[in-house]
């Protein structure tokens, strides 16, 4: 029984848990816009940096909220997560890559 | 993966093969298809990079966009993330009451940032900036509504389950339910730090 609720707490996450990663989400969150609105680094310095929170902000909702792990139980969810962000990656960047190409042969 | 719980009061014996029972095979299929999901936001903001520069005649991005206004909009949606895992851990203690309400507490947060989009989108039309403008405006609009349209199913989700929760109690196949439910909520959250970051700050920047 124990053992049965432990492994509960630990796919469903506990109070302590979501707490955890809304803070962290809100700190994660609070920084870019920041960073945008007051205007205190540099136009490429705060480019990178908000895709660099944007991407730690989503590893912590994945972690806390969707708890995605590699526990027999979950390593199915977050092998098809890994598969699809791949897709993603292709999908976005190819994309983006082969239409500024054709854009900067055809328009310029 | 998640909603093996009902099942952890069953013999110890079967602990071990409960992640294969049909609940979880449901929670799964599910996420496999927000998988698919993802892939059509993808598209959705691959067409926004491409088409992000082209304004016509049009606004641009950092010229209609107003950053503390969406930063009212995401502390809703992620107030909303927080509340609906209480909701989760509520259900799987059973505790029917207290389910109710976080997820009345979930759909006034979602019903806040559904509400706030629709009055943004209606003052963008009003002064002009319609999606027939540029084709800028027109990725802005499929993108974002893409994901409004998904919080607003969210929500007519919730409201179902609001009612199923009221009238049956908290059975196995609700609690798989409120799971797949939990699983496209936070998703829609995670969609929305993709919105924010690349559509208004970067827009802003």
């Amino acid at each position: 029984m124990s053992q049965a609720h432990q492994a509960q707490a630990a796919s469903h996450g506990s109070v302590k848990s979501y707490l955890a990663g809304f803070v962290l989400s809100v700190i994660l969150t609070a920084i870019p816009f920041w960073m945008v609105m007051s205007g205190a680094l540099p136009r490429a310095d705060a480019a990178i940096g908000i895709v660099v929170f944007a991407i730690v902000q989503i590893l912590v909702h994945l972690k806390f909220f969707l708890h995605l792990d590699f526990t027999k139980e979950g390593r199915i969810n977050t092998l098809s997560f890994i598969f699809t962000a791949l897709i993603i990656v292709m999908l976005v960047g190819l994309s983006i890559w082969i239409i500024s190409s054709a854009d900067a042969l055809m328009m310029r | 993966m998640t909603s093996s719980v009902s099942h952890a009061n069953a013999a110890p014996a079967a602990h071990e093969h409960e992640h294969h029972d049909s609940g979880s095979q449901t929670v799964l299929g599910f996420w496999l298809y927000l998988m698919t999901d993802c892939i059509l936001f993808a598209t959705a903001f691959a067409s926004y990079a491409v088409l992000y520069r082209n304004i016509a005649t049009g606004p641009a991005g950092h010229e209609i966009f107003e950053l503390p206004y969406v930063a009212v909009e995401t502390a809703a949606l992620l107030l909303s993330s927080l509340t609906y895992g209480l909701a989760m851990i509520c259900g799987h203690q059973g505790k029917r009451q207290a389910v109710l309400g976080w997820l009345a507490v979930t759909f006034a947060f979602g019903a806040v940032f559904i509400g706030m989009e629709v009055n943004e989108f209606h003052k963008l039309i009003a002064e002009g900036h319609g999606p027939n403008v540029s084709a800028f405006l027109s990725a802005f609009f499929g993108l974002v509504g893409l994901h409004g349209l998904h919080v607003t199913a969210g929500l007519v989700w919730m409201a179902v389950m609001m009612l199923e929760v009221a009238r049956r109690g908290l059975g196995e196949r609700t609690l798989v339910r409120l799971s797949c439910l939990s699983l496209f909520w936070h998703f829609l959250d995670i969609v929305w730090i993709c919105v924010f970051t690349i559509v208004y700050l970067k827009g802003v920047l």
